[in-house]
């Protein structure tokens, strides 16, 4: 039992560690190398607040962030209710292919969409980025809608017809709102994620950088410790993002069953 | 007849021989809620003991504490000599039948009822007779190689059951293993159980929280009420000699007499009769197959007592008939009959005095 | 239950959505392996198997393949290895502690990517803390070269990134075992260890076989961790599809080899879905 603790402190270690390394070389005076940091500052920070660019990338990405949402909640959930209700032909490969995005590795979505833009001759911009994070993200919002429509007893949508709601007015007035804790807590995550995709964005990258593209071309020329300040500001945010991600997953069902979405369809077969 | 009012347990038959399940003085109490209080009982060698109470009586906490998932704050288990409370579930020679079964979804019916031997690392050839001798016992032999996904819940019942059987344990659990069946079925597997512990020999302790299976099925019963004891008796003896109020009416239906002792004569509204119960107020159990129509030229043996009453409600239950009746000055009786009768009829009724049960009432325990 | 016009409602957008930004592009891809590239930058339409060939024959290519798939199979096991017992643990003995506990495994995993395989970058550098540590308390003399710019640093970079990828699928499998089973398999003599071994572990073999395929998959087609921490010897197979759009400008070649990724891919899946079904016992 002992022993069990101590394990998972040690992975808990190893999980966090080099975030806590970044956090402590963000104050660091020297920046990066030398250990244990020397004197503390926060110029890195000052810094940081008055580079144009950087500022520029967030905005961007701030802005390919919200579009994804949309388009990946516009899409999902649709398909999330057509997964969820509705038989058709091709049923299957739709399911696989909405789900594919999620495991295939990054390049391959974003190599294929730029095959594509490059057929029909559309420019690289963040419109192109915001096609591709839309389409890799909706597999996220299908399989957070489709769990929350699996935990949604038929049986209240039979009542609400029973007392005379049509199929309209029963979606509205009693499957929405029982959605509304899944959507949200899909709207974070696809919007956390899309804040931080790289391998997507690598290839439809326009003129305009996101942010992860904006530090990764720095690092490219040289670490520069700003890097550390912007890096630990991106941690705080996502923490904060996911820990309210979970507390609307644990109100609505308890506790969250992320990635069971992905084995079900395994097993309960086509 | 006195009313045994001094003893909180009202143990009507001492063992035959020493005990070999001895719970003393055991209670647990979970967060803030005290689940058992005090409960000091003993199961006899090849007895059929029932724990009968409703949700939230303790029941199944006290079966878990015998089975090990759960430890009692205080008190002691002591098994043919030893102690059993100290034993982790996988050392004690107790098993358990439970409530959903618990068989193992991986497993085939026949890995399933060999696990614990095969645990115990019992030779290939013994696992295989014990297991066909087992399957046998409880009629799933054709269903060996199935798994249980595929077999119905009457089905697991048995297979649950032979898995805990084949292990030969000196003690039975069994979590409300009836629960989920059917009304049928449930009755024929009341009966199964009975015939299959009576062959086995070994002692059952059941929990149900159904009265009519307990009376059925067991040589006594302990009924728990808020986590204590509230009688521990043979069914006949409960039924016919309750000792609280709660017993008269949790077990069968009964008719609660409110009445005023007086000078050795109990008196409810106009009706009157001789009775041996301590003066003041008192409560009297009157069951309703007791209360008979009075046929003409007939008398009761001892003292009766008669009354008109006319027939308020009548509910048929096929062999017979109960009904509700009401008397003039209002008091309402619950009286079983096996003729037919019809609504707003005007019956004379009687009772012997022998009948009414003198009851403590709920709350008071000594 | 639905009328024929909310069924199509709901059905067509995401369809035809598919359609267009998955299958389309798909299928553009498979057209692209086909072709090649002429020496004045374009592509030319000549449909020929040139670059599967080369696929397999010229070296470089199949060799990266090769050392990714090995990349990718030290990352699956650690991460396994990692994994389950943090799973079983979180699972079974975490108690009131579990619900803080299972935030802290997720939350890493929404911090990004980069920032953490930066992190790493810094620690294992030879001026990096690892490095300063290690001859601070006098276990080396001089910086160990091999942390950095090797296909360890790519390893232990891509575990720490996919442990809490294999977790998940596991955690949530160990959540499923019905806890009357383990009280079972010890109400019949089984001692712990033996309750976890013959009950527990094969019902959660699915969520194994799950955390293994992301974390095999996903390393595989890594192509950050590799450019950041990699150096010439950790060059992973994704890296060179990169270059194929960018600098050595050759689309087909680079169209075929994600082909073939995407092929190995969805055969892995297919698989890894076959075997969790047949291990899946509900």
């Amino acid at each position: 039992m002992r022993a069990g603790w101590f394990f998972c402190y040690a992975v808990f270690a190893f999980l966090y560690l080099p975030i806590a390394v970044l956090m402590v070389y963000s104050l660091n005076g020297e920046g990066v190398g030398g250990f244990p940091p020397h004197h503390l500052t926060l110029d890195w920070y000052r810094t940081l607040f008055a580079d144009g660019a950087i500022w520029d990338s967030v905005g961007n990405s701030l802005t390919v962030a919200v579009a994804a949402v949309i388009i990946a909640l516009g899409l999902g959930i649709p398909a999330a209710l057509a997964l969820d209700r509705a038989q058709f032909p091709g049923k299957a490969l739709f399911r696989r292919l909405v789900l594919l995005p999620l495991i295939l590795p990054g390049i391959i979505t974003g190599l294929s969409l730029l095959m594509l833009f490059d057929t029909v001759r559309t420019k690289l911009s963040l419109l192109t980025i915001v096609l591709g994070h839309g389409t890799a993200l909706i597999s996220v919002a299908t399989t957070e809608v489709f769990a929350g429509l699996q935990k949604l007893d038929r049986v209240q949508e039979e009542a609400s017809l029973d007392l005379g709601a049509n199929y309209w007015q029963t979606f509205w007035r009693v499957t929405v709102p029982n959605l509304k804790l899944p959507i949200i807590g899909a709207a974070l995550l696809i919007f956390t994620l899309s804040l931080d995709e790289i391998a997507v964005s690598f290839f439809l990258i326009g003129r305009d950088n996101t942010l992860p593209l904006e530090i990764w071309g720095r690092l490219r020329r040289g670490i520069t410790p700003e890097i550390n300040a912007i890096s630990t500001i991106i941690f705080l945010f996502s923490l904060l993002a996911i820990v309210l991600w979970y507390r609307l997953r644990t109100r609505a069902e308890g506790a969250p069953e992320m990635a069971a979405e992905l084995i079900e369809p395994a097993v309960q077969g086509d | 007849m006195a009313a045994a009012t001094e003893t909180v347990v009202h143990e009507t038959r001492a063992p035959s021989s020493a005990p070999l399940l001895r719970v003393q003085n055991m209670a647990k109490h979970f967060g803030g809620n005290v689940v058992l209080r005090n409960i000091s009982l003993e199961v006899a060698e090849g007895e059929f003991l029932t724990i009968l109470g409703e949700s939230g009586s303790g029941k199944t906490t006290l079966l878990r504490i015998i089975a090990g998932f759960e430890t009692a704050d205080c008190g002691q288990l002591w098994m043919a000599g030893e102690r059993l409370d100290l034993l982790p579930p996988y050392q004690r020679r107790v098993n358990t039948v439970f409530q959903h079964y618990a068989l193992f979804p991986h497993l085939t019916v026949e890995q399933n009822v060999s696990y614990g031997l095969r645990v115990a690392k019992a030779p290939p050839a013994e696992i295989a007779a014990r297991v066909e001798q087992a399957l046998a016992q409880v009629k799933m032999t054709a269903h060996a190689k199935a798994k249980p996904a595929k077999i119905s819940g009457g089905q697991q019942q048995r297979v649950a059951l032979a898995r805990a059987l084949v292990n030969r344990p000196r003690l039975l659990l069994l979590d409300e293993p009836l629960s989920a069946l059917d009304a049928n079925l449930r009755r024929q597997m009341q009966v199964e159980l009975k015939s299959l512990q009576r062959e086995v020999g070994i002692s059952f302790v059941f929990v149900t929280h159904d009265q009519e299976e307990a009376m059925v099925m067991s040589d006594r019963i302990a009924l728990l009420r808020l986590g204590e004891l509230e009688q521990v008796a043979t069914p006949r003896e409960i039924y016919s000699r309750p000792a609280t109020a709660y017993t008269a009416q949790f077990i069968g239906h009964t008719n609660l007499l409110e009445c005023e002792v007086k000078n050795g004569v109990a008196r409810c509204h106009s009706l009157s009769w001789s009775t041996q119960a301590g003066e003041g107020s008192a409560l009297f159990s009157l069951r309703p197959e007791n209360v008979r129509l009075v046929t003409p030229g007939t008398a009761l043996a001892g003292e009766g007592v008669r009354f008109h009453a006319r027939v308020r409600h009548q509910a048929f239950h096929g062999a017979t008939e109960l009904l509700r009746v009401e008397c003039a000055d209002g008091l309402v009786f619950t009286v079983r009959t096996s003729g037919r009768v019809d609504l707003q009829d005007d019956l004379e009724l009687e009772f012997r005095a022998a009948d009414a049960v003198p009851v403590r009432g709920s709350g008071e325990r000594s | 239950m639905f009328s024929r016009a909310y069924r199509a409602a709901v059905t067509l957008p995401p369809l035809l959505w598919v359609a267009v930004f998955l299958l389309l592009p798909y299928g553009l891809m498979f057209c692209y392996s086909f072709w090649s590239v002429s020496p004045a930058q374009t592509i030319v339409h000549s449909w020929n198997l040139e670059n599967y060939r080369q696929l397999v024959t010229v070296d470089v290519y199949w060799q990266t393949l090769l050392r990714s798939m090995w990349i990718a199979a030290r990352v699956m096991l650690l991460s396994l290895l990692l994994g389950y017992p943090l799973g079983y643990f979180l699972s079974f003995h975490a108690g009131r502690r579990k619900d803080l506990l299972y935030q802290l495994v997720i939350i890493p995993l929404w911090v990004s990517y980069l920032v953490r395989a930066y992190a790493w970058k810094t620690i294992l550098g030879s001026d990096g803390v690892l490095n300063t540590l290690l001859q601070y308390v006098h276990l080396t003399r001089h910086p160990l070269e091999f942390l950095l710019y090797s296909p360890f640093a790519v390893v232990l970079t891509l575990t720490h990134i996919y442990t809490p990828f294999a977790f998940l699928p596991i955690y949530a499998a160990l959540e499923h075992v019905p806890r009357n089973l383990v009280e079972a398999s010890e109400d019949l003599g089984a001692s712990p260890f033996e309750t976890f071994w013959r009950v527990i572990f094969p019902l959660s073999i699915p969520g194994v076989l799950a955390g293994a395929t992301f974390a095999f998959v996903l390393s595989l087609g890594d192509f950050l961790a590799p450019l950041l921490l990699g150096g010439p010897s950790g060059i992973m197979i994704s890296n060179i599809v990169v270059s194929l759009f960018g600098a050595a400008y050759n689309w087909p070649l680079g169209a075929a080899i994600s082909l073939c990724m995407l092929v190995l891919v969805v055969s892995l899946l297919f698989v890894s879905e076959r075997l969790e079904k047949k291990w899946s016992f509900r």
